[in-house]
């Protein structure tokens, strides 16, 4: 299987219009557990039957996680993990995987980077979408928007049940593939707590009828939070949880058996 | 103000509000009711009543005749030294303290270096019976031991900031956590002018005393208002802005802001964010910091624990981008020398942070009716363990 993006619908634009429901996103962070295990990692999640990935790029201050994600990100940038070996490591990602790739991290290291440049050549290794959580949404429509639109690359906003109302429909005027829906206010790694209050906020954000679907992340763990979450939106993301499988040996050879924990297919 | 904030939380280049999502609705209630929190009537009359009664408030200018002697200038100290808990942090934790019990909050996050400012924040929690958890980095725990026995003593939980170098920029990192996980009945008390947008203009504005007062007891001094020369330590600047911000738009006035070289601005052991910084984002704001090519930020070093953070707020970065400001270094020896040196010539103990505002007059060539104000920011008593090693006392 294989799609090019075409009338500017990129892989996860096509993703979303052909299934609705029970997508399971991954993430993990490159260059860890090795500098080079990036790819490897990617191809055993699509075969074991991962809807999309987030790939984030570490940062040495990431204030938006937990400690799992902190320690990866550090590792990978103690074995030399910048954005211009993650692209080196990228070049042949259209040739051994086909699933939409989100690339996800702060916002300094693109700066750094150069915005333009970090798009253009996300495009051309076949990048998807970007996830800058520290990207605020004045800066992203007055500077960054134009290069993202230019390079076909989506960029996903985060809603949590603080946001109001109001912001939430402007984020959905400025998506374009998927929304992700913070199921509580917390850094990564924490434990999806469905109290009346987290099931109120995804019920009101259920009734607005966006017109983008939603992607619930962060504390989704298991089959039960997966299951939760995918009565409320279009499917859910597991990161800390995976992060933690790579610390153990032989971490490829257990991807199939935590994607079927997760979401099994019977 | 020429160079004050803009709508968008801007200061030329520098600024903004770079947060993530879940602290968005925090910095937005802020925004929205700063000012007029600020300029309420009732607001106005307890903050000034507060840092009269119970800060001590003015802070004396001292005419130092002995450094002037020395220096060839008429030299001022502005003694935020002997600001109740010992430094000028006071001025804004009041401040804001008096913000976050109107804005209903319940619960006071902070992080700290040195521990001045931790200390600053759990004394106004006391004050107000409010509950006080203070971040501090494990290494600055160590060198600042005193301050986090004064924290303890006054109530407040110490938590020990365990990633990165483990220092003031770590506390930071989990001070905005625990704010992104108790989003609704926290308020967080940042000690310097750094952070999104409103924080610096908010903490500036809170520290603008310092000059408030320096211009009237300047005139009381000299018949004149305008000194020749203002001086500062930054580390994120927030003394520094206070001590500039009444001068900001009198050009005539020269605005020295001295940063922590360490061992030297080439050593690889340094804190000097404008020698060593690009342009980029640290803790919310676009500003200067030390970073590596990638966008890393960089572990700073400073004896000084209060200085030893690897950015500047993005007022400063300003300043410097526009040359309104004059920003110098000042290495570890020559700061602890000028500590002693005051001790000796003034009789009053600095802190490290302070010194290396002092250590920079050495550095400068005055004239001799030069009138030159330096912010003596905080006391030396919690450096003594440090100034005891380093001259064997
Ligand atoms: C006495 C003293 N001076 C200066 C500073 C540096 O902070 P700022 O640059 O915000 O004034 C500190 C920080 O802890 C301090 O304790």
């Amino acid at each position: 299987m294989s799609y090019e993006p075409s009338n500017n619908m990129n892989r996860l634009n096509q993703l979303f219009a052909t299934k609705g429901n029970n997508l399971l996103s991954i993430y993990y962070t490159a260059g860890y557990p090795e500098l080079n295990s990036t790819l490897d990692i990617a191809e055993a999640l699509e075969k074991a039957g991962v809807d999309f990935l987030e790939i984030g790029f570490p940062y040495s201050d990431p204030v938006a996680d937990g400690p799992t994600i902190q320690n990866s990100s550090q590792q990978a940038l103690d074995s030399g993990m910048t954005l211009k070996v993650l692209f080196e490591q990228l070049k042949d990602l259209r040739k051994r995987i086909s699933i939409p790739i989100l690339l996800m991290g702060y916002v300094n290291p693109i700066m750094q980077y150069g915005v333009e440049r970090f798009c253009k050549q996300a495009a051309e290794v076949g990048v998807d979408g970007v996830i800058v959580p520290d990207l605020p949404i004045y800066e992203y429509e007055t500077i960054y928007a134009k290069y993202f639109k230019g390079n076909n690359l989506s960029n996903i906003f985060l809603i949590t049940p603080q946001t109001s109302p109001d912001r939430i429909s402007k984020i959905d005027d400025l998506s374009n593939s998927f929304i992700y829906l913070l199921s509580s206010s917390s850094i990564t790694g924490g434990s999806l707590n469905v109290s009346d209050s987290i099931e109120a906020y995804y019920t009101r954000v259920k009734a607005m009828n966006l017109k983008n679907p939603t992607i619930i992340g962060f504390g989704i763990s298991d089959n039960a939070t997966f299951t939760k979450a995918c009565q409320y939106a279009n499917g859910a993301i597991v990161g800390s949880k995976f992060v933690k499988l790579l610390e153990e040996d032989n971490y490829l050879e257990k991807i199939p058996a935590f994607v079927q924990s997760i979401r099994p297919i019977y | 103000m020429k160079y004050g904030v803009n709508e968008q939380g801007y200061y030329g280049d520098f600024g903004g509000a770079y947060v993530p999502e879940m602290l968005y609705p925090n910095v937005e209630e802020l925004r929205q009711q700063y000012l007029t929190i600020l300029n309420d009537p009732d607001f106005k009359a307890e903050f000034n009543q507060l840092l009269k009664d119970y800060v001590g408030r003015p802070s004396p200018l001292y005419y130092a005749k002995r450094y002037s002697e020395k220096y060839g200038a008429n030299i001022f100290l502005k003694r935020e030294d002997l600001n109740h808990t010992g430094s000028h942090k006071i001025n804004n934790a009041i401040g804001q303290i008096l913000l976050a019990q109107r804005l209903g909050k319940k619960r006071i996050i902070a992080e700290t270096g040195a521990g001045q400012h931790g200390v600053a924040t759990a004394t106004v929690c006391a004050l107000k019976g409010i509950e006080c958890v203070v971040y501090m980095g494990e290494v600055d725990m160590e060198r600042q031991a005193p301050n986090v026995a004064r924290m303890k003593m006054l109530g407040a939980k110490v938590v020990p900031a365990m990633s990165g170098s483990r220092t003031l920029k770590d506390a930071t990192n989990e001070a905005l956590r625990d704010w992104i996980a108790n989003p609704v009945d926290t308020h967080y008390i940042i000690g310097s002018v750094v952070g999104p947008y409103p924080y610096p203009d908010m903490v500036a504005r809170f520290q603008s005393i310092i000059s408030f007062e320096t211009k009237k007891q300047l005139f009381e001094h000299t018949g004149k208002e305008l000194p020749e020369y203002v001086m500062a330590c930054v580390g994120g600047g927030s003394n520094a802005m206070g001590m500039f911000y009444h001068f900001l738009d009198d050009e005539s006035v020269r605005l020295i802001a001295v940063e922590a070289a360490g061992k030297g601005v080439n050593s690889g052991h340094s804190a000097a964010t404008t020698f060593l910084g690009k342009e980029g984002v640290l803790h919310g704001s676009r500003t200067i910091l030390m970073q590596t090519e990638d966008g890393q930020v960089v572990e700073p070093y400073s004896i000084s624990a209060g200085l030893d953070y690897p950015g500047i707020g993005p007022q400063h970065a300003h300043l410097y981008k526009i040359k309104r400001a004059e920003y110098a270094s000042v290495t570890d020896d020559e700061a602890l020398q000028a500590g002693l040196l005051c001790c000796q010539l003034e009789g009053i103990i600095p802190a490290i942070e302070s010194a290396h505002a002092l250590a920079q007059l050495e550095k400068m060539k005055f004239k001799k009716d030069d009138n030159v104000v330096i912010c003596l920011s905080g006391r030396g008593d919690k450096d003594l363990n440090t100034y005891i090693k380093y001259f064997n006392y």
